[in-house]
C-alpha cells in the first residue's frame, strides 16, 4: 500500500484531552459554536436535537454519597481512522458527503453533498454527528457575527466537528505566503484548544515526534473511547482515575481497560 | 383506432423511451438538485479583511484580556488574549459569547421614556437632549428643595473610574447614598482591615501560584470564584506542582470533583471547622510560633477597654473548639479534623480561603475571621503563597470636589442603609429603608451596570421598594428587570463599544489595571454612562458642574490614569511586577501595631448564621454557581444557555438537586414536578437526583428565572433570589445568608 494511503509520513491530526485538568466549564463548546457558525434555538434542552460539535459529558462513578465522584469528558468528533480510513461513518455514506483525508486524518463533511439519510449518525458510536432538523435562524442582526470561513448549514443535512479545518487551510495559506514549506504546531490549533481556560486540550500531529500530542498519547494513563470497537479514533484521553478509564468502554467486571491500538 | 393491449404497451414503452432520450428528466433532476441546494434564507457571511483588536472583558470582575477578531467592521469572534497576565490566552464561556450581547436585537437602542404603567413595557423613544434635561431637571428641583440626599445610586461595577465618577457625582450633588454591590471581596477587605490593619481601600492579593495546600471553605475555585480563567490556569499549575486543594462543602461541585479531597460538612459549620483545625494546630504546636510570637497580638491575651486582661484567641480556641466539640457541629469525624490540621501544617505554603461559590454574597464575618486566623497561625500573611493587602493603584489624581453648602449638608445626612460609609454598602438594607420611608424617603434611584431587581435576595420586597420610588433611572444597555421597571433609560454603550479601565482582578497577586477599548463604533444611539454623568452635571450647573469639569469621560479617564495611560494604550494593561509587598504603608496599622488574632473589638468565634425557617421546613436549600450561568448584571447569552445541562434546565423548568435517599423518603423520583417552598417564596421545580449532595440538602443554581432580557433566557427556571432573604451580619452589617430552610411537595 502506498504511503499516502495509510498515512505513512503524512499528517495525522489528533487531540489529547487531560480529564484530570478539564473542569467541565463549557468554554470549548461555546468556542466551537462561535467559530463554526453553529446555530441555536430558544429551547436547547433536548440534547438529541441540540447541535454541539463539541459536547461535554458528565460521568459519575455511580457510588452513593459521600463516595460519589464525577468527571467531565469533552467529546468532539473522534475522527476515526478505522482500518485504512474505514471510519464507521465514511463507510456507510451513500453520497460521499463524508470522507477520510489521508493527508490530515480529518473526517470531512461536505454539506452540499449530504442529502440527510443519517446513515452516518446511526453508524457513529460516539453520537458526534448532528442532523439539522430546522433551518438555522439568527435573531435579527446577530447573523453579523457569522464567520465567513465556515459555511452556514441548512435544514436536512448532517454536521459535525471538522477539527476547524478552515484554520488548517488558513495556516497553509499563510505558510505559502511566507514561503514556508510546512506549518508549525502553533499555526494550526482548533478553537476549543485555544479557548480552554484550563489548558486541558492539546492538539497537533500525532505522527510528528516534535508535537506535544505525540508524547502525551503514549502516557500510561491514556485511553480512547470504545477502544474495542476498532474505530481507531484520534482523540486520546488522560485520566489518573481508573473508574474514568474504565468508563471509556463497556467493560465487564473482570476485565481491565483495553490497551490502545 | 382501437387501443388493444399490444398498442397500449408499445405506446407506453415508446413514450418512456422517448422521454428518457429527451433532456427533460435530466434537466428536471438537475433543477431539483439545484433547488434543494438553494437556501436564500440561509445567511452567507460577507468576506473581508480579517484583523484582531485587543481589549479587556468586563462582563465579570475577572478582567481577562480578549482578542476580538473582526472581518472588516463586523466582529466575528472573541478569543482570549495571548500573553495577558490574567488569563494567558484562556477565555470562559461567557466571554466567548460576548458578540451575542453586542448584536442582540433586544438591546436598548435609544433613550426611552415610560409611556404606560411601570413594568408594562410601553416606551417612547426620546432624544438624548430630552433625556438629560428630564433627569437633570428633576435632580435640580430636589437639590433646590434641600432634598439632594434623597437621591441614591447603585452600581454593580468594580472600583473603576466610572464607579468613582458616579460616586463623585453624587457627592458633589449632595447625596451620601452611593451603593456598590457587596460581595465576598468586602469580607476579605474587612478581615484584612480588622486583623492585619490594612487600609480600607487596599485590595486583596492572593499569591495562589505559590501555595501548595489550599484549604477552601466552599470557594468555587473552578466555578467562577475570583478571576475565573486565572483560577483555572492556577489549578492546572497546581496539578504540576502537586499542590493539594481540599474542598469543604456539602455539595460535589466542579471544584470539589477536581480537588485532591472533598470533605462534605454540615452547611454553615465552616467557621467551626476552621477553629477546630486551629485547636489542633495549637494543641500539637504545629503553628508557626516564630511568626505568631513576633508579629501578632491577641493570641495569648487581650487587654480590653477598661484595662483588664481577657482570654486571647489561643485560650478561646482551646476551651471551646476541641475536635470532639467541632465534630458535633460539622458532622466530621474528630480524627479527620486532626488529620486535616496536620496536613495543613505540614505544607510549605498553606492558605485558607473563604467565600462560597463565586463569592456573590459577603457571608458571615465571624466565619471569615475564623478562617483567616488559620492564615495567621501559619504565617501566610504578606508571604510567598499567602494573602497580601495590595495598595489600590493610585488613580485619583482628580482635583478635590469644590466645597458647596448644599452638597456639604446633603452628604452629612445618614445613609439610607445605616452604613457608616460607602466602603461597605449594605445594599440589602436599602429596600426596608425605602419601604419604611425612614430616615427619609427615597425620591430618585439611579442604576448603573447593575440589576438589583434580579440579583438582590427577597425579590418581593425589592419590587415593593421599587414601586415606592417616584423616579427610577437606568443606564442599562439591556432591557433587564430593573430597566423594565424604570421610568427613564439612558442606555450605556456595551463593554465592547466603550473605553474604560478594568481594576485589579479579584484574587490576583500583583496590581494590574487593564484598559477596555471601544472595539466597535456604537451600533445604536447609546452614550457612554461616563459622558452621560458629565452631561447631567453640566445640566445641573454650579458646583456639580465644577466637580465634573471634564469635556468627556475620555478626558476624565486620562487624568485618572495619568502616566499609566501610555502603557495601557500600548499593551492593553498596566502591571506593577516590581512591587514588593508589604510596603509598610498598607499593613501594620492596627492599634497594636501587629497583626491581631483578637482585640478588644473582636475575637473569631462561631456564631452560626440564623438561617430562616422553622421546623415545618425539613430541608436546607443552598444556592450553587456554575460557569455556564451568568448570574450578575449580565444574563446568559443564548450560547451559554444552550450548553446548560438538561439536569439544570429542562425546557422551561429549572431543576433542583436532591440526594436520591432524601428524594426516596419523600416518594420523589427524577423529573417529578414539585412545589418548592421557603419562608420567602415558592416556585415549581423539577427534581434532579444527584448522589453528590448531602442528604437533607437541596441546591438550586443562580442565574435562571429571568423575567426580562430576551426570549432565549426569560421565563426559564427559577430565580433563587425570590426564595431567599438577606440576614444582616452582626459585625459587618452585610448579607451573611448562605441558605434557607425549604420544603418540597408534589405539585
Amino acid at each position: 500500500m502506498k504511503a499516502e494511503e495509510n498515512h505513512g509520513n503524512t499528517k495525522k491530526f489528533g487531540m489529547v484531552i487531560d480529564l484530570d485538568v478539564c473542569t467541565g466549564c463549557g468554554s470549548c463548546m461555546v468556542a466551537c459554536m462561535a467559530e463554526n457558525n453553529v446555530p441555536f434555538r430558544k429551547d436547547e434542552s433536548d440534547k438529541l436535537k441540540s447541535i454541539t460539535w463539541m459536547r461535554v459529558y458528565k460521568l459519575s462513578n455511580g457510588k452513593p454519597y459521600p463516595e460519589t465522584d464525577i468527571c467531565y469528558l469533552p467529546r468532539p468528533c473522534q475522527h476515526c481512522e478505522g482500518h485504512d480510513g474505514h471510519s464507521p461513518c465514511v463507510s456507510v455514506c451513500p453520497a460521499t458527503a463524508t470522507d477520510y483525508d489521508m493527508q490530515t486524518g480529518i473526517v470531512s463533511q461536505i454539506y452540499t453533498r449530504c442529502f440527510g439519510c443519517r446513515y452516518c449518525m446511526a453508524a457513529c458510536p460516539y453520537h458526534a454527528r448532528y442532523f439539522n432538523w430546522y433551518d438555522p435562524v439568527w435573531p435579527d442582526g446577530m447573523e453579523q457575527y457569522l464567520n465567513p470561513d465556515v459555511s452556514v448549514r441548512m435544514r436536512g443535512v448532517v454536521e459535525k466537528c471538522s477539527f476547524c479545518i478552515q484554520r488548517y487551510q488558513a495556516a497553509k495559506d499563510r505558510a505559502f505566503m511566507e514561503g514556508k514549506t510546512d506549518i508549525e504546531e502553533s499555526d494550526y490549533q482548533t478553537a476549543c484548544t485555544q479557548a480552554c481556560p484550563a489548558g486541558a486540550i492539546t492538539f497537533g500531529d500525532l505522527n510528528n515526534p516534535a508535537h506535544a500530542v505525540y508524547k502525551l498519547k503514549k502516557q500510561p494513563n491514556a485511553f480512547r473511547l470504545l477502544e474495542r470497537l476498532g474505530t481507531n479514533p484520534k482523540i486520546y484521553y488522560l485520566s489518573s482515575r481508573e473508574w474514568v478509564r474504565r468508563a471509556g468502554d463497556n467493560y465487564l467486571k473482570n476485565e481491565g481497560p483495553a490497551k490502545i491500538g | 383506432m382501437k387501443i388493444d393491449r399490444r398498442s397500449f404497451l408499445s405506446l407506453g414503452i415508446g413514450v418512456a423511451a422517448g422521454t428518457a432520450f429527451s433532456p427533460l428528466p435530466w434537466k428536471l433532476m438537475d433543477d431539483v438538485s439545484i433547488w434543494t441546494q438553494n437556501w436564500p434564507w440561509t445567511p452567507v457571511p460577507a468576506k473581508g479583511e480579517s484583523t484582531y483588536v485587543n481589549s479587556v472583558c468586563t462582563l465579570c470582575p475577572g478582567s481577562c484580556g480578549i482578542s476580538v477578531r473582526k472581518v472588516d467592521d463586523r466582529g466575528v469572534k472573541i478569543e482570549g488574549m495571548k500573553g495577558h497576565p490574567v488569563n494567558q490566552g484562556g477565555i470562559c464561556a461567557l466571554g466567548l459569547a460576548g458578540l451575542q450581547l453586542l448584536y442582540s436585537p433586544d438591546r436598548i437602542k435609544t433613550p426611552l421614556k415610560r409611556s404606560g404603567k411601570r413594568g408594562e413595557g410601553k416606551w417612547v423613544s426620546i432624544s438624548w437632549d430630552q433625556a438629560i434635561s428630564e433627569v437633570a431637571g428633576k435632580l435640580k428641583e430636589l437639590r433646590t428643595g434641600g432634598q439632594a440626599h434623597t437621591v441614591a445610586g447603585i452600581t454593580g461595577g468594580g472600583p473603576n473610574t466610572l464607579s468613582r465618577l458616579f460616586k463623585r457625582f453624587l457627592a458633589a450633588y449632595g447625596s451620601p447614598n452611593f451603593f456598590n454591590t457587596p460581595s465576598i471581596d468586602n469580607s476579605y477587605r474587612l478581615a484584612l482591615q480588622m486583623m492585619n490593619g490594612a487600609t480600607p481601600d487596599a485590595t486583596v492579593g492572593l499569591d495562589l501560584e505559590n501555595t501548595d495546600f489550599i484549604l477552601s471553605f466552599g470557594c468555587g475555585l473552578l466555578d467562577g470564584w475570583g478571576s475565573p480563567v486565572h483560577m483555572f490556569k492556577t489549578n492546572t499549575a497546581w496539578r504540576k506542582t502537586q499542590a493539594r486543594v481540599i474542598q469543604i462543602e456539602p455539595r460535589l461541585s466542579r471544584t470539589a470533583a477536581k480537588a485532591y479531597q472533598w470533605i462534605p460538612i454540615t452547611p454553615g459549620s465552616e467557621g467551626a471547622l476552621a477553629l477546630g483545625i486551629a485547636n489542633v494546630l495549637i494543641t500539637e504546636s504545629l503553628y508557626r510560633k516564630d511568626f505568631v510570637d513576633n508579629y501578632t497580638s491577641g493570641f495569648e491575651g487581650v487587654v480590653n477597654a477598661s484595662g483588664e486582661l481577657q482570654k486571647g484567641f489561643k485560650q478561646h480556641v482551646l476551651d471551646n473548639f476541641s475536635p470532639k466539640a467541632v465534630s458535633e457541629i460539622t458532622g466530621l469525624d474528630p480524627a479527620a479534623i486532626t488529620l486535616l490540621a496536620r496536613e495543613f501544617a505540614k505544607a510549605k505554603a498553606p492558605i485558607a480561603l473563604f467565600g462560597r461559590g463565586q463569592g456573590k454574597l459577603p457571608g458571615s464575618m465571624d466565619e471569615a475571621l475564623s478562617i483567616h486566623a488559620l492564615n495567621m497561625l501559619m504565617g501566610a500573611i504578606n508571604q510567598k503563597g499567602g494573602i497580601y493587602a495590595l495598595p489600590t493603584p493610585d488613580c485619583q489624581a482628580w482635583p478635590a470636589v469644590p466645597p458647596d453648602a448644599v452638597a456639604d449638608s446633603g452628604v452629612k445626612e445618614p445613609r439610607l442603609d445605616g452604613a457608616p460609609s460607602d466602603v461597605y454598602s449594605r445594599l440589602n438594607q436599602l429596600p426596608p429603608a425605602v419601604l419604611s420611608g425612614k430616615p427619609y424617603p427615597l425620591n430618585v434611584l439611579l442604576v448603573m451596570e447593575a440589576n438589583p431587581l434580579y440579583t438582590m435576595s427577597n425579590s418581593k420586597s425589592v419590587q415593593e421598594a421599587f414601586n415606592k420610588i417616584p423616579l427610577v433611572v437606568s443606564f442599562s444597555s439591556f432591557m433587564d428587570e430593573t430597566a423594565q421597571n424604570s421610568d427613564l433609560i439612558l442606555p450605556n454603550h456595551i463593554y465592547l463599544e466603550r473605553q474604560e479601565d478594568a481594576p485589579l482582578p479579584a484574587g490576583f497577586s500583583k496590581p494590574v489595571i487593564s484598559l477596555s477599548k471601544a472595539v466597535f463604533k456604537p451600533l445604536h444611539n447609546t452614550r457612554h454612562a461616563g459622558d452621560t454623568l458629565i452631561l447631567l452635571a453640566k445640566g445641573l450647573g454650579g458646583s456639580v458642574a465644577e466637580a465634573l469639569p471634564w469635556k468627556d469621560f475620555e478626558a476624565c479617564l486620562k487624568q485618572a490614569m495619568g502616566d499609566k495611560m501610555e502603557s495601557l494604550q500600548k499593551t492593553g494593561y498596566w502591571i506593577n511586577t516590581g512591587a514588593v509587598f508589604p510596603d509598610g504603608k498598607t499593613t501594620f496599622t492596627t492599634p497594636s501595631g501587629k497583626f491581631e488574632f483578637a482585640s478588644s473589638a473582636f475575637c473569631p468565634g462561631f456564631t452560626p448564621v440564623k438561617i430562616e425557617g422553622d421546623a415545618s421546613y425539613p430541608l436546607l436549600m443552598i444556592p450553587y454557581d456554575t460557569m455556564r450561568l451568568a448570574s450578575g448584571y449580565t444574563a446568559n447569552p443564548p450560547f451559554d444557555t444552550k450548553i446548560l445541562e438538561e439536569t439544570i434546565l429542562l425546557h422551561q423548568d429549572g431543576l433542583i438537586e436532591i440526594n436520591p435517599k432524601t428524594a426516596q423518603s419523600m416518594g420523589l423520583s427524577e423529573n417529578d414536578r414539585v412545589l418548592l417552598q421557603t419562608p420567602r417564596g415558592q416556585a415549581n421545580v423539577l427534581i434532579h437526583l444527584e448522589e453528590g449532595i448531602m442528604p437533607g440538602v437541596i441546591a438550586l443554581p443562580r442565574g435562571l428565572g429571568h423575567t426580562a432580557y430576551d426570549a432565549y433566557i426569560a421565563g426559564k427556571g427559577v430565580n433563587l433570589n425570590g426564595l431567599t432573604g438577606p440576614i444582616a451580619d452582626p459585625l459587618s452589617g452585610l448579607d451573611a445568608a448562605w441558605g434557607i430552610k425549604a420544603k418540597l411537595s408534589k405539585a
